[in-house]
């Protein structure tokens, strides 16, 4: 998607934010643009949630600016503008969703009709319960509905599908695109990289407070998606790591049965498995493992600092 | 960069309406808080100031007053201190504070709530002590004393906001009965101010409840006789340094 011929609605820059001394976040820039959802992606301690609460006005930057809609974070002109979901734990129990969701539309000048927010959260079924004979699932729902009802331009999502069954997940992804088709801009933090990949335009990767990566989710998947491919044998295989795509060898021995366990790390299975077969090593006990998103960071780190180390040579 | 700007406002009017309809019912729907809060003030009331009574005529009238102080005191604190440390604990007064509910939504439903209250405990224990206790007032006297109390809640409201911003929800109910309790007895309103040593007596001017229950006491004739404007200012003292600290705390960014 071409988002530089457009203006960004929210843009935050060289953002900095510490507590006590020890830096949460670090230089980061963001731009997030009309009808655009971007994920912001990172494993938990990633600086995603003081990233939201500083953009909503709720943490302030120890430095940089941040600016939404043109005003500052956490005015009454943004607030009225923005809708949140934030982890809460509990909602006054004895409220029924309804009177949750009506008192929440009050607050807005032009709220969403209430029985669009029941069609987008899933709940009119259940809307005259108490909140505290929701389930998990049922109370993000609820959450996602407190967020969506003064009809926002932009909404923050911070971990929104913690907790949600299969089907809740699917309506709810149904009803990102339904906002989005709507020109609603959505910023939503996950540690699922197939959310990620699958429901956002964007995607920023924050480690340790820090920018790693931003692209598209393709760009960002032929990054970091590294698969294990496991496999005994009974052969000594000496030459596994000049095999393509293969960028880690690990090897276990064991004696007892004269076995040999191997596990590769491979930017591209198909192309490395094409290769060992090819070669017509002996291989049993053969599995793929999809890469998990902390050993991608990982790699990333890994790659980065040895880009730095190169420079420096 | 895009500059939008909305004018229109939502209807204040409304929101304080819905905001405070919802605490009401919620607090209908808690009688495990309710009835505890209102019944606490009555039975001391039954025992100290009608059935264990020392001196039947001045008594029932003297402690009906000081324990309907000590009956607003306790909602004011609770619904206040206690209601917003939990909501905080819990994450959901963050989502308030995120949203663009005005912060005078949230006061003045819980102030509503705290009239409410504070009016049932009146209307109770005045009937309690006019029928069980003999208790005879002229008509201007039931209707100054009912204004004072729920009038007098106000700093109460302010002080349990406070408490409220600054205690952790687990220590708050504790924290909070930890000053009602003993600011209750220290300020006369379990035994007649008399009834203390000397040095508890002037203590007690540190006090807002003995101040409050000083006022209404002159309704009846049975204060100690210091000036209403004393009184009112130590009250008026008490509100303000503790909104001040309120809304220091509620703007206050960067809280855990």
């Amino acid at each position: 998607m071409n988002t530089n011929n457009r203006q960004p609605i929210a843009s935050i820059r060289q953002v900095c934010k510490s507590f006590d001394e020890k830096p949460a976040l670090t230089n980061v820039d963001l731009d997030l643009y009309q009808a655009e959802v971007l994920a912001i992606l990172g494993p938990n301690g990633a600086g995603k949630t003081t990233l939201i609460n500083t953009m909503l006005g709720r943490l302030s930057p120890t430095s940089g600016e941040i600016s939404l809609f043109g005003h500052p974070a956490g005015s009454m002109q943004v607030k009225r503008q923005t809708g949140a979901m934030l982890q809460v734990s509990g909602l006054p129990d004895m409220s029924t969703i309804k009177e949750h969701i009506q008192l929440f539309r009050s607050y807005y000048p032009q709220p969403m009709d209430y029985e669009k927010i029941m069609e987008f959260s899933g709940l009119k079924a259940i809307e005259n319960q108490f909140s505290k004979t929701l389930s998990g699932g049922q109370k993000q729902r609820l959450l996602f509905a407190l967020a969506i009802c003064g009809n926002p331009k932009l909404l923050f999502l911070d971990e929104p599908t913690v907790s949600m069954d299969i089907t809740a997940r699917k309506s709810f992804w149904q009803a990102i695109e339904a906002l989005k088709s709507q020109g609603t801009s959505i910023l939503l933090t996950t540690h699922y990289l197939d959310e990620a990949d699958q429901f956002s335009d964007r995607i920023i990767m924050l480690n340790n407070g820090k920018v790693i990566r931003e692209g598209t989710p393709k760009a960002i998947k032929s990054q970091i998606n590294t698969k294990k491919i496991r496999f005994s044998s009974q052969a000594n295989i000496a030459s596994l790591s000049a095999i393509e795509r293969v960028s880690k060898v690990s090897k276990v021995s064991k004696v007892s049965n004269g076995c040999h366990y191997y596990e590769l790390e491979s930017t591209c299975a198909e192309t490395s498995i094409r290769q060992i077969f090819d070669q017509q090593l002996e291989v049993n006990d053969l599995t793929i493992i999809g890469g998990a998103l902390e050993d991608a960071f990982e790699l990333i780190n890994k790659q980065d600092s040895a880009l730095n180390n190169q420079q420096r040579l | 960069m895009m500059k939008t700007l909305i004018d229109d406002k939502p209807n204040l009017m409304n929101i304080f309406v819905l905001e405070t309809k919802t605490e009401t019912l919620r607090l209908f729907r808690t009688p495990g808080f309710s009835i505890p809060t209102l019944l606490f003030p009555i039975m001391f009331y039954i025992f100290f100031g009608i059935v264990f009574s020392m001196n039947a005529v001045t008594m029932p009238t003297y402690l009906m007053i000081t324990y309907a102080v000590f009956g607003i005191i306790g909602p004011a604190l609770f619904s206040f201190g206690v209601g917003i440390a939990i909501e905080r604990g819990q994450g959901w007064f963050d989502l308030k504070e995120v949203s663009p509910m005005p912060a005078s939504a949230y006061i003045v439903s819980r102030v509503t709530l705290t009239f409410i209250f504070a009016a049932a405990i009146v209307i109770l224990l005045f009937a309690i002590g006019a029928i069980f206790g003999d208790v005879r007032l002229m008509h201007w006297q039931w209707v100054s004393l009912a204004l004072i109390f729920v009038v007098g809640s106000l700093p109460f409201c302010a002080i349990g906001m406070t408490l409220g911003l600054y205690l952790k929800a687990s220590s708050a109910p504790a924290t909070v009965n930890l000053i009602y309790l003993p600011m209750g007895f220290l300020s006369g309103l379990w035994l007649p101010i008399s009834f203390l040593p000397e040095v508890m007596q002037q203590f007690a001017n540190l006090l807002p409840p003995y101040h409050l229950s000083q006022l209404a006491l002159k309704i009846t004739d049975m204060d100690l006789g210091f000036p209403v404007a004393l009184h009112v200012s130590v009250l008026a003292a008490y509100s303000l340094i503790f909104i001040f600290l309120a809304v220091k705390a509620y703007h206050k960014k960067d809280k855990k």
